[in-house]
């Protein structure tokens, strides 16, 4: 009772990155509140995800291995994390703000006529004075997200319900091991007994998933363009330069609406959240949007002609000038420096 | 075959795309009479897929529920302009500051009202929240299956539908029984402009509070032509418990809302002159930020 769950989902037997990410959050707040943290994975062939999950800070891991289960559908998974929640009485529920998430959190929190938050950016644990009543609540879940597409931040709270869940997306907490040799305790969920045959209304006829080919999150360092780079050819220097310092090119959406750079490389509140060390935009003129998606970064850098650009104001350091003189001499003074 | 019997759950919502200068009142709330109200556009994808349907399917119906203030009638209206067959107006001093559970439970009484239907269709989720979580509560308080993330509907008969879903890195497809919930995609077909036969026919379409409201008298109109009548329904219409409605009804609370500010740091501003570029790689070097 009273401890934190984090759901993990899998990708063929892989745990995945937002999940990690989740227990390693989750860990940090059973640290803060002295509970638990149980992680639950439900899909198939799950026999390898014990090792990858311990490591991240997980006490307990339920499983639910049946070949049913994978790839998800919504009906038996909510049914699975619907019973263990009611058995259980975890005070914390965490999901990925994924396909997947989205699509099942929703359900649990009606099932269990609790709270949910989505696309968390931010989770903290603090006191609440309710005004009217003045009830005083201890050690409740603060949901920070974005609301308002992105014009306001809302710190969410759900006093009175249990669990407090909520969804956040991938690439917003870092994930940490906290050691590699970690175990804890393993509880088999018996599927026979908790499912039954109308779980399985729904069924997959054909999947086409494509596996991700470029990875700017795990870049430390991202060199983006934005509109103001002017065209594709222009992205080559953007090129040139993550090339020379081992990092990875991407976009604003202006560039990706510009046909400049392709959407997977697009950062912000559509695309990725990065936190690379080193950040640089390049003619991007920092809409709140993208700023959302790239705010964490390190060291910013700016390279852009107008001296007003709302960029510059996150920005550690501001190039005033034309980027197409300035990152030639980028890639120079840092191969001399190198040498 | 008569064809289906579809709901489409829709909301006027205010456009927060299109965000400007007066749109954060000085004290750093929203000023929602700054933006335009607009049909919540994957409600319009969702509009869309059941049109398409419709024309596959001849004799099948499709009425819009909305929940909201009186004016959201504007959206029904909107949607009877293309194509859509009526709609009815969930609205109630009570249902204000509703969230998402307290607003599902609201939303699945009147799609029971509307029973027996063969689909629901929504848009997966609203501009102003950005949440997609009223399409799942709903399906799971009407106790059936749901879609999610629907591009395209491939096909469907009596029993069964079959749908293209959109998800991160590719697509699936799930057949799923009758009846289901669906929640459309942005990547879904955009909805057809308004039909110049359905815009006379539905232009005096209104609701109640509308009639009252409006200096014409469509008394006799509205009595020759009962399909014009935009139906509101109230917390009693729809049988619903008060305790389950509003900020009551609702575990989720606002505690503290910020206008999004960017601090300023502290802005090293540089020229790009060769010795400025060069002392730059240099710290970075330096500080092992690159190298």
């Amino acid at each position: 009772m009273d401890n934190i769950f984090v759901y993990c989902e899998t990708d063929e037997g892989q745990v995945a990155e937002v999940s990690l990410e989740l227990l390693t959050k989750g860990r940090s707040l059973a640290d803060l509140l002295k509970c638990k943290l149980e992680a639950v994975v439900i899909g198939s062939g799950l026999n390898d995800t014990e090792r990858q999950i311990f490591p991240y800070g997980a006490d307990v891991i339920y499983v639910a291995d049946d070949k049913r289960l994978y790839p998800y559908t919504t009906l038996p998974h909510a049914a699975i994390v619907r019973r263990l929640f009611e058995q259980e009485k975890p005070q914390i529920g965490l999901f990925g703000a994924t396909s997947i998430g989205r699509d099942l959190a929703p359900r649990i929190a009606s099932a269990l006529k609790c709270g949910l938050t989505a696309d968390c950016t931010e989770l903290e644990i603090g006191d609440h004075t309710e005004t009217r009543t003045n009830k005083q609540y201890k050690n409740i879940l603060y949901q920070i997200r974005p609301a308002f597409g992105g014009n306001i931040i809302a710190t969410i709270i759900n006093p009175d319900t249990r669990p407090q869940l909520a969804t956040v997306r991938e690439g917003v907490m870092k994930k940490e091991v906290l050691s590699p040799g970690r175990k804890g305790v393993v509880k088999n969920i018996d599927t026979g007994k908790w499912l039954n045959q109308e779980d399985f209304a729904v069924r997959i006829i054909e999947r086409h998933i494509e596996s991700r080919k470029v990875n700017i999150k795990n870049s430390g360092v991202i060199v983006a363009g934005g509109y103001g780079v002017g065209s594709k050819e222009n992205f080559g220097n953007l090129y040139d330069l993550a090339h020379v310092l081992g990092g990875e090119v991407a976009g604003s959406r202006a560039a990706v609406d510009g046909g400049f750079i392709e959407h997977e490389r697009q950062v912000g509140q559509t695309g990725v959240t990065v936190r690379p060390k080193l950040y640089f935009a390049c003619g991007i003129s920092g809409q709140i949007q993208h700023r959302a998606g790239m705010d964490q970064s390190a060291i910013i850098i700016s390279i852009n002609n107008d001296p007003e650009a709302p960029i510059n104001q996150i920005a550690d350091y501001t190039i005033i000038g034309d980027l197409n003189e300035i990152i030639p001499k980028l890639i120079k003074y840092y191969q001399k420096n190198t040498k | 075959m008569k064809g289906f019997k579809i709901v489409l759950l829709a909301k006027q919502v205010p456009d927060t795309r299109n965000v400007g200068k007066d749109t954060m009142k000085a004290d750093g709330t929203v000023n929602r009479a700054a933006l335009p109200a607009i049909f919540n556009p994957e409600d319009l994808n969702g509009l869309e897929l059941a049109l398409r349907i419709k024309d596959k399917y001849p004799g099948t119906t499709i009425n819009v529920l909305t929940m909201g203030p009186a004016r959201a009638a504007e959206i029904i209206r909107e949607a009877m302009y293309r194509g859509a067959d009526g709609g009815y107006l969930v609205t109630d001093r009570k249902f204000a500051g509703s969230d998402t559970l307290a607003t599902s439970y609201a939303l699945s009484l009147a799609v029971k009202k509307l029973s027996p239907f063969h689909i629901v269709i929504a848009g997966r989720q609203a501009i102003d929240g950005d949440t997609a979580q009223v399409g799942p509560q709903v399906a799971e308080k009407l106790g059936l299956p749901q879609i999610t993330y629907a591009e395209e509907i491939i096909s469907t008969d009596k029993k069964e539908v079959t749908v293209k879903r959109r998800l991160e890195r590719g697509v699936e497809t799930v057949a799923a029984p009758l009846p289901v919930v669906i929640t459309a995609h942005s990547s879904a077909p955009g909805c057809r402009s308004r039909h110049a036969k359905y815009t006379i026919k539905y232009k005096n379409a209104k609701s109640l509070s509308e009639l009252q409201e409006s200096s014409e008298d469509y008394l006799q109109l509205h009595k020759e032509r009962p399909y014009l009548l935009i139906e509101e329904w109230s917390v009693d219409d729809i049988g619903a418990d008060v305790g389950q409605l509003g900020l009551s009804g609702s575990p989720t609370k606002v505690k503290k809302i910020e206008n999004v500010v960017f601090t300023s740091k502290e802005s090293i501003v540089l020229s790009g002159e060769d010795s400025e570029v060069d002392n730059l790689m240099k710290d970075l070097i330096a500080n092992h930020t690159i190298g």
